[in-house]
């Protein structure tokens, strides 16, 4: 029993990967990833007559059963990675991914610094105001020998 | 202490600022391609960039520096360019009648479809180096800002004349005739 609700559970989870995967890349969702090498603008966005090109490719890969990642690959080989739109996830590419979040961490290790910095200072009147005191009781004692 | 780590700071930040800065100017005063055809308009004779490239015409690749010594008639262009369609015969009469005074054209084919180039070259018959650079990155060094443009160079890699457009009108022809002749007294 526990063994066919471990198996209707992962056929839940897998399904909809399964049946993406299986469906056909959308033209409209791929010309707004690919950027137009003359205007550079996404492909969607142009009417250059190579974007227009293009178009016709992705339309005639998709009915000839090419997955997003050939058409992808296959623009890349002739217009070079440039025409994608994001950066790829790997290579040099995955620098462009890596370095906002590393500029984010950084910036959060500054701001901890920054806010640590002002804490230490605030205690600062305090420590004035205990050397007060002491000049205080020291003028005293000076003037108490003085009058005496 | 803490008022020299200030400093410090202050000073890195300034020493970035001033550093960001310079590198735009540098980058900004040896720009190749922006002044090439204002250059050579000028009667200066700017030393064209270098390339290697794949050629579309037969297997291997072209440097442009291997022509050193000969005229070269640098012509960029795509399939899906309806000027260069017009262009292309001529081109192939130049190569044609010029080749055995030394004189070499070369078709620089960018932003376009390798097949749609080749498709290109066949329908128009086109017999002179053709090579390829398909997302356009050393066209950059020569400032073309649209297709077709045209370059004649002279025997020592320098521009003599930049053609922005086709070379399709008469007096178009006869300024790359002259050129010519001139790229080859070098």
């Amino acid at each position: 029993m526990r063994f066919c609700a471990l198996a209707v559970a992962i056929g839940v989870l897998v399904a909809p990967g399964v049946a993406a995967a299986a469906q056909p890349p959308n033209a409209a969702d791929l010309e707004a990833e690919l950027v137009c090498p003359v205007c550079e603008t996404t492909l969607d966005q142009s009417t250059a007559p190579v974007a227009e090109l293009m178009k016709k490719f992705i339309r005639e890969r998709i009915a000839a059963g090419d997955t997003e990642q050939e058409i992808k690959a296959a623009l890349v080989a002739d217009f070079g990675p440039g025409v994608l739109a994001t950066p790829p996830k790997s290579g040099f590419g995955l620098l462009a991914w890596l370095l906002p979040l590393a500029a984010l961490v950084a910036g959060a290790g500054v701001v901890v610094v920054a806010i640590r910095s002002w804490s230490r200072r605030r205690v600062a009147p305090e420590d004035e105001r205990a050397l007060d005191l002491e000049l205080e009781r020291l003028v005293d004692e000076e003037l108490a020998r003085f009058d005496g | 202490m803490a008022r020299r780590a200030k400093l410090v700071a202050q000073g890195v930040a300034v020493g970035l600022v001033a550093l960001l800065f310079i590198l735009l100017a540098w980058a900004l005063l040896t720009e190749e391609g922006g002044d090439l055809a204002k250059r050579a308009a000028r009667g200066e004779r700017p030393q064209a960039p270098d390339f290697a490239l794949e050629r579309l015409d037969e297997k291997g690749e072209l440097t442009l520096s291997s022509l050193r010594g000969k005229a070269v008639v640098l012509n960029v262009w795509a399939s899906w360019c309806l000027p260069c369609k017009e262009e292309a015969p001529f081109l192939e009469q130049v190569w044609r009648q010029n080749e055995k005074r030394g004189v070499v054209v070369v078709g620089l084919d960018a932003k376009d479809f390798r097949a749609d180039a080749r498709r290109f070259i066949k329908r128009f018959g086109l017999t002179f180096p053709i090579v390829y650079d398909g997302p356009g990155d050393d066209i950059g060094g020569y400032g073309v800002t649209g297709f077709p443009e045209t370059f004649v160079i002279d025997r020592e890699g320098k521009v003599v004349e930049a053609f922005a457009g086709a070379v399709n009108a008469k007096e178009d022809r006869e300024r790359l005739r002259a050129a010519i002749e001139r790229a080859l007294t070098t």
